[in-house]
C-alpha cells in the first residue's frame, strides 16, 4: 500500500507558537503555505463530527493578519477591496476580496472595523506577504503586520458559544453574526470575532502571544476537541466555501466564482480591478463554480477531470474535492461551462480510471439543521 | 513515529504495507489486509474499493483503492491468485478497517496461484524494522 500524497517541501517551514500543544494532543503535522501545521489529532472524522455536533477548536495562527489606522483608513480600505467597506459600523466584519487589474481574485479577506478607524484584515496564509504589501502601499506606515505577535483560534460548533463566552466572558454571547469586539483578557487583549470557515456557528479569536497558550488551554479544558486543517478542509467543503489556491485564483473571476456579493460596484467608488469587473458583471458568464454530489461509491479529489456523460474530452477539472463526512459520499466543486451546470444535471468524474456519476445540486452540500 | 503498532508474529508483510495470514484450513488460500502502521498513516478510511470474488491479482500489482478522509491509496497483492472472498462489511462500516485492521478490518481472501511466493513476504521482524526505518 502507498500513499499518492504529496511531500513536504525542503524550505524552513514557520512553526506555530503553540506547536508544544498540539504535540501533547497528538497533532499529525504537514506543512501547508508555509506552516507546519496540524494536519489532524486523533482522525478527520471524528474531527469533523465534533464541529459539526459540538465544539472544535482549530490554530489559524497561519492566517495573514493586519491591522490598518488612519482618518482614511475606511477609503483606503475601500480602494483595494471589492467589498464597500465604508459601509461597516464600528465593531462589524465582512468578507471581501483583493482582485488585480484584470479582475481575477488575488485573495480573498475579511475585513473587520474595530472601532472608529481601527481595522484589521485577515489574508490567506499563502498570500500574505503580497497582500500585505498591497496594504502597506496604500497605508503606508499606518499598515502593520501583527502574525508573528499573535496567535488564531477559530472555536466553531453548535456549542460555541456558550463556550466562548465562559471563557471570554458574556460580551461575546450578545454579538450578532460578523460582529466583533475587543476585550480584555487574562492581562491581554483579544479581538474575537462572530465569524468562521467551517459552515457552522462560533467566533474567532486573535490574542497575543503571552495569551495564546492560556486561551488554547482554557478552550481544550471547556471542552473543545482540537481539529486540524484535515476537517477544516471538509467543513468548509460541505459548506461550499471556496479556498484560495482550489478553488480561487488570480485568473478566476468573483462572479464565476459565486463571490458577487463580495464585490460593490454600484457606489461608484474606485478600486483595483473595478474597470474590469464592471465589465464581466455586463457579460453572460461562461462557465460557474458548480456543485458536485457523488451518485456512487466513491471519493472526489482535487484534480479530477470531469467528462459530460456521453464522454469526451473533460469539461473541467475539480477544484476541490472529498469525502463529505456528514453526507457520506463524495464532493466536489469544479468551473463548468454554465449551459451545462444545471442543477441536477449529471457528469462523470474519472476516478483514477472509473467512471463515477455526479450531480449539480444547489449550495451548499450541508447546511447545519436550526431547531 | 508512534512506537506501539501492532505487528502480530504470526501474519506475513509485504514493504507496501499489507498482511497476509495463510488459512489454516485451506492452506491455498490466504486473506489480506492493511497493517495497523498503514491504517494509522491513511487515517480514517472512507471507502474501498475491493476486487471481487473471481478477479486475478498479481503478485506486487495494485488490486483496490483506499480512500481515507485526507487520501487515496492503493492496495497491493502480496501474491498471485484468484479473488475467493471480499469483506462485505467494509462497504458500510470502512472504518473497521482503523478500529481492527488484523480482525474485522480485513479486506480480501485468495486463492494463491504459487504458495512460493510467500517465501518472498516479511515476517514480523523484518516488517517491523521497515516501519522503524520509516
Amino acid at each position: 500500500m502507498t500513499e499518492d500524497g504529496g511531500s513536504g517541501a525542503g524550505r524552513r517551514l514557520r512553526q506555530l507558537t503553540l506547536r508544544d500543544r498540539h504535540e501533547a494532543l497528538g497533532a499529525r503535522f504537514a506543512p501547508f503555505a508555509g506552516w507546519e501545521m496540524p494536519l489532524q489529532y486523533q482522525g478527520i472524522v471524528g474531527e469533523h463530527h465534533a464541529v459539526r455536533e459540538g465544539v472544535g477548536v482549530f490554530d489559524v495562527s497561519h492566517l495573514g493578519r493586519a491591522l490598518v489606522q488612519g482618518s482614511q483608513a475606511g477609503p483606503l480600505l475601500r480602494s483595494v477591496t471589492t467589498f464597500d467597506v465604508t459601509g461597516l459600523v464600528p465593531g462589524k466584519a465582512h468578507y471581501s476580496l483583493y482582485c488585480n487589474e484584470a479582475g481575477g481574485i488575488d485573495d480573498d479577506v475579511f475585513v473587520y472595523r474595530l472601532a472608529g478607524e481601527r481595522w484589521a484584515v485577515v489574508h490567506n496564509a499563502s498570500n500574505a506577504e503580497q497582500d500585505f504589501d498591497r496594504l502597506r502601499s496604500v497605508f503606508g506606515d499606518e499598515a502593520s503586520e501583527i502574525t508573528a505577535e499573535t496567535a488564531m483560534l477559530a472555536v466553531q460548533g453548535p456549542d460555541a458559544l456558550s463556550l466562548l463566552s465562559t471563557v471570554l466572558g458574556p460580551a461575546v454571547e450578545g454579538l450578532e453574526m460578523r460582529s466583533c469586539v475587543e476585550l480584555d483578557w487574562d492581562g491581554g487583549q483579544v479581538m474575537f470575532a462572530r465569524t468562521g470557515y467551517t459552515g457552522e456557528d462560533g467566533g474567532e479569536c486573535v490574542v497575543g502571544l503571552a495569551q495564546a497558550a492560556a486561551l488554547w488551554d482554557a478552550l481544550i479544558e471547556g471542552g473543545a476537541s482540537p481539529a486540524g486543517l484535515g476537517a477544516r478542509d471538509t467543513l468548509r467543503l460541505e459548506a461550499a466555501l471556496p479556498l484560495y489556491g482550489n478553488d480561487l485564483d488570480a485568473e478566476t473571476s468573483p462572479y464565476d466564482a459565486g463571490l458577487g456579493f463580495a464585490v460593490t460596484l454600484d457606489d461608484g467608488a474606485p478600486f483595483t480591478g473595478r474597470d474590469a469587473l464592471v465589465e464581466a458583471r455586463g457579460r453572460p458568464r461562461t462557465r460557474r463554480l458548480a456543485h458536485l454530489e457523488a451518485r456512487g461509491r466513491g471519493v472526489l479529489r482535487s484534480g479530477y477531470a470531469v467528462h459530460a456523460p456521453e464522454g469526451g474530452d473533460p469539461v473541467a477539472r475539480l477544484t476541490s474535492g472529498s469525502f463529505s463526512p456528514s453526507l457520506r459520499l463524495g464532493i466536489g466543486m469544479a468551473y463548468l461551462p454554465v449551459e451545462l451546470a444545471k442543477t441536477g444535471a449529471r457528469f462523470d468524474v474519472d476516478v483514477r480510471g472509473r467512471m463515477l456519476p455526479v450531480e449539480v445540486v444547489r449550495r451548499p452540500f450541508y447546511r447545519k439543521s436550526r431547531e | 513515529m508512534k512506537a506501539d503498532y501492532e505487528i502480530p508474529d504470526n501474519l506475513l508483510y509485504t514493504e507496501e504495507h499489507e498482511w497476509l495470514r495463510r488459512d489454516e484450513e485451506n492452506p491455498d488460500q490466504a486473506t489480506i489486509g492493511i497493517t495497523d502502521f498503514a491504517q494509522d498513516n491513511v487515517g480514517d478510511v472512507v471507502y474501498l474499493d475491493l476486487p471481487p470474488e473471481g478477479d486475478s491479482v498479481s503478485a506486487g500489482e495494485t488490486c483496490g483503492e483506499i480512500e481515507s478522509a485526507k487520501t487515496v491509496s492503493d492496495l497491493y497483492a502480496p501474491v498471485d491468485g484468484v479473488v475467493v472472498a471480499t469483506n462485505g462489511d467494509l462497504e458500510d462500516q470502512p472504518e473497521l478497517v482503523n478500529d481492527s485492521p488484523y480482525g474485522d478490518g480485513w479486506m480480501i481472501r485468495v486463492r494463491m496461484a504459487d504458495a512460493a511466493q510467500l517465501d518472498d513476504l516479511l515476517d514480523a521482524s523484518a516488517y517491523r524494522t521497515l516501519i522503524e526505518e520509516h
